[in-house]
């Protein structure tokens, strides 16, 4: 590989984990609150309101059942009006965002679903309002699933970053398509497929660790 | 109309009433679907008393207990704790009541992300009150509970005994005038459930603390509770101190439910049973009270001569009271001796009940 290609693959691998990372982060901020909603709204929860929850649900179900590729064409329009131009590593993170949020949300929903009922009531015979249930009760309790979820999050998301190379944003898949495949420079190709083997695992190891520690479910 | 009939006539009656009901329940009604849960319960709890409340699966049991917290809403009827009427108190307004009400449940219901001191320590960090504070008070209450050297462990590595103790701090740590269990030793081996309810009787006496308990098991009862009250399809159907409702247990499901820890005819006699008249008569007493401490069967020795055995039975001891059973067998097919023995025992406050006859004695 010449320094070149290799000062390229430098450059796509900080694409690559900028874009993971930042839409990574702007998922959980937004998702997980999403997530909350969720439960929150639902029948028999703690700020039951069946018409809100249909309602995200929709929205989420609509964002979740269009493919990435059309998504980030299809917002366009939007990515311009927030970063001021609809090409470029960080024009990519919204699509990006806007594609993981919910995505994130369902998977945060489903651990905090698993909370036992029975937690939820104790916090309640106590005294608390619902804030306090939040905070003392359903986050703690389902964090072990909220850090794992987010885990898979990410990885998809370093997947998802490879189409992001439609509107220019580089990173490692647009490198590998536009060096690897086009130009059968093969040497790229598997740099860039060791790297992301190398990224999918470091991210899936610190996720695993840290789940570990959190969870004193015995 | 009705309802408003009758909060009058609550109010009116509480003015005079007494600080000594911490609860009391007023044609309490609620139903899901076409069950009625709660059929009209009328009940009161006096300070420092331990109330149990049993029944079967389903009774309406756990409806009942949740509805003194407002964890559940009565479609009809009054709730008043302390005086005051809770039942239509909107969320917010309940929560620093819940704070006077202390609940322990079956499946302990501790965090599992938090210490055991932090779980003990909830009910305060819901007041708001400061962290040395609320270690003090969870040290404080765990050294009660006897589990001071877990403080720092999670739940998990806790046993069901111990996650039950620390459910019972957790429920005192506020200092609540009342102690709510949610069939707190159902999930426990009788050993750990003997400990947890001498403990809960501890701190009943200790801290005069109100406790009323929902349990499904008589032995719970018999051991701590002062009051029983037995509910069946959501109403009341017997009540009373516990010594006279097992001496003399009026409904059919107060009896079948003492049935596990009363003395029973032994199963192979039973099997032996005829209704006709046979060699022998065997007589099922029931005795309390005075025909229980006294010489009952020396003197109907004497006041109906011939010969009696007392089969199977013995006399236990409720809240101080001699309460028991006794099989007699009457040897011989003499009807007017067999009446005049029942008509003896009879005369002795006992409670007499022919079983059947044996046609072989043992």
């Amino acid at each position: 590989m010449s320094p070149i290609l290799f000062e390229l693959l430098l450059r796509s691998i900080w694409e690559t984990v900028l874009m993971t990372a930042a839409s990574g982060l702007i998922s959980l901020v937004f998702g997980l609150p999403l997530g909350l909603a969720l439960i929150a709204t639902e029948r028999g929860g703690i700020a039951e309101s069946l018409w809100v929850n249909r309602a995200l649900g929709a929205v989420i179900n609509g964002f979740r059942s269009v493919p990435f590729i059309i998504l980030l064409v299809a917002l366009i329009p939007v990515t311009r009006l927030i970063v001021g131009t609809s090409i470029g590593t960080w024009a990519a993170i919204v699509p990006l965002s806007i594609a993981a949020t919910p995505y994130y949300a369902r998977i945060a929903e489903v651990s905090l679903r698993e909370v036992d009922h029975g937690l939820i009531e104790a916090a309640r015979a106590m005294g608390g309002n619902r804030w306090t249930i939040i905070r003392e009760v359903l986050v703690p309790e389902a964090l072990p699933g909220i850090v794992a979820g987010f885990t898979v999050t990410l990885v998809t998301l370093i997947g998802a970053s490879a189409m992001a190379g439609a509107i220019g944003a580089g990173g490692l898949g647009d490198l590998a398509i536009r060096y690897g495949y086009q130009r059968f420079e093969t040497s790229v190709m598997i740099a860039v497929v060791i790297v992301l083997i190398i990224l999918v695992c470091g991210i899936q190891w610190v996720g695993d660790r840290l789940v570990a520690r959190l969870d004193r479910r015995g | 109309m009705n309802q408003h009939f009758t909060s009058t006539v609550e109010t009116a009656e509480q003015a005079g009433a007494t600080q000594q009901d911490v609860v009391r329940l007023v044609e309490l009604k609620r139903r899901f679907g076409v069950t009625a849960a709660l059929d009209g319960i009328s009940l009161t709890v006096r300070k420092g008393e331990i109330l149990g409340i049993i029944g079967r699966s389903g009774a309406g049991k756990s409806t009942l207990i949740r509805c003194l917290n407002g964890l559940e809403r009565p479609d009809s009827g009054g709730v008043f704790i302390e005086g005051r009427e809770i039942g239509r108190l909107g969320e917010r307004d309940l929560q620093p009541l819940r704070r006077r009400i202390g609940m322990i449940f079956q499946h302990f219901n501790l965090l599992s992300a938090k210490t055991v001191e932090d779980n003990v320590a909830l009910p305060l960090k819901i007041e708001g009150r400061p962290k040395a504070e609320r270690l003090a008070r969870a040290a404080e209450l765990l050294d009660l509970v006897g589990l001071s050297e877990k403080a720092k462990a999670y739940p998990a590595l806790l046993s069901g005994g111990q996650k039950q103790r620390v459910g019972i701090a957790r429920a005192l740590a506020a200092r609540p005038a009342l102690l709510l269990s949610d069939e707190a030793t159902s999930a426990l081996d009788p050993e750990t459930t003997r400990s947890i309810l001498a403990l809960l009787k501890d701190i009943n006496r200790r801290l005069g603390l109100t406790i009323l308990l929902i349990t499904h098991e008589m032995e719970v009862i018999r051991s701590i509770a002062d009051r029983v009250a037995v509910i069946d399809a959501g109403r009341i159907v017997e009540e009373g101190p516990v010594w006279s409702v097992f001496a003399d247990p009026r409904s059919e499901i107060t009896r079948s439910l003492l049935g596990a820890i009363r003395p029973q005819l032994p199963a192979e006699l039973a099997a032996r049973l005829l209704p006709a008249a046979g060699a022998e008569t065997i007589l099922r007493v029931d005795v309390a009270g005075e025909a229980a401490s006294g010489p009952l069967l020396s003197d109907l020795a004497t006041a109906v001569p011939g010969a009696f055995r007392l089969v199977h039975g013995g006399i236990d001891h409720i809240q101080q009271q001699p309460v028991g059973t006794l099989f007699l067998s009457v040897p011989g097919s003499d009807a007017n001796r067999l009446a005049d023995i029942i008509t003896f025992l009879k005369a002795r406050q006992t409670r007499v009940e022919v079983l059947g006859h044996v046609a072989n004695p043992v």
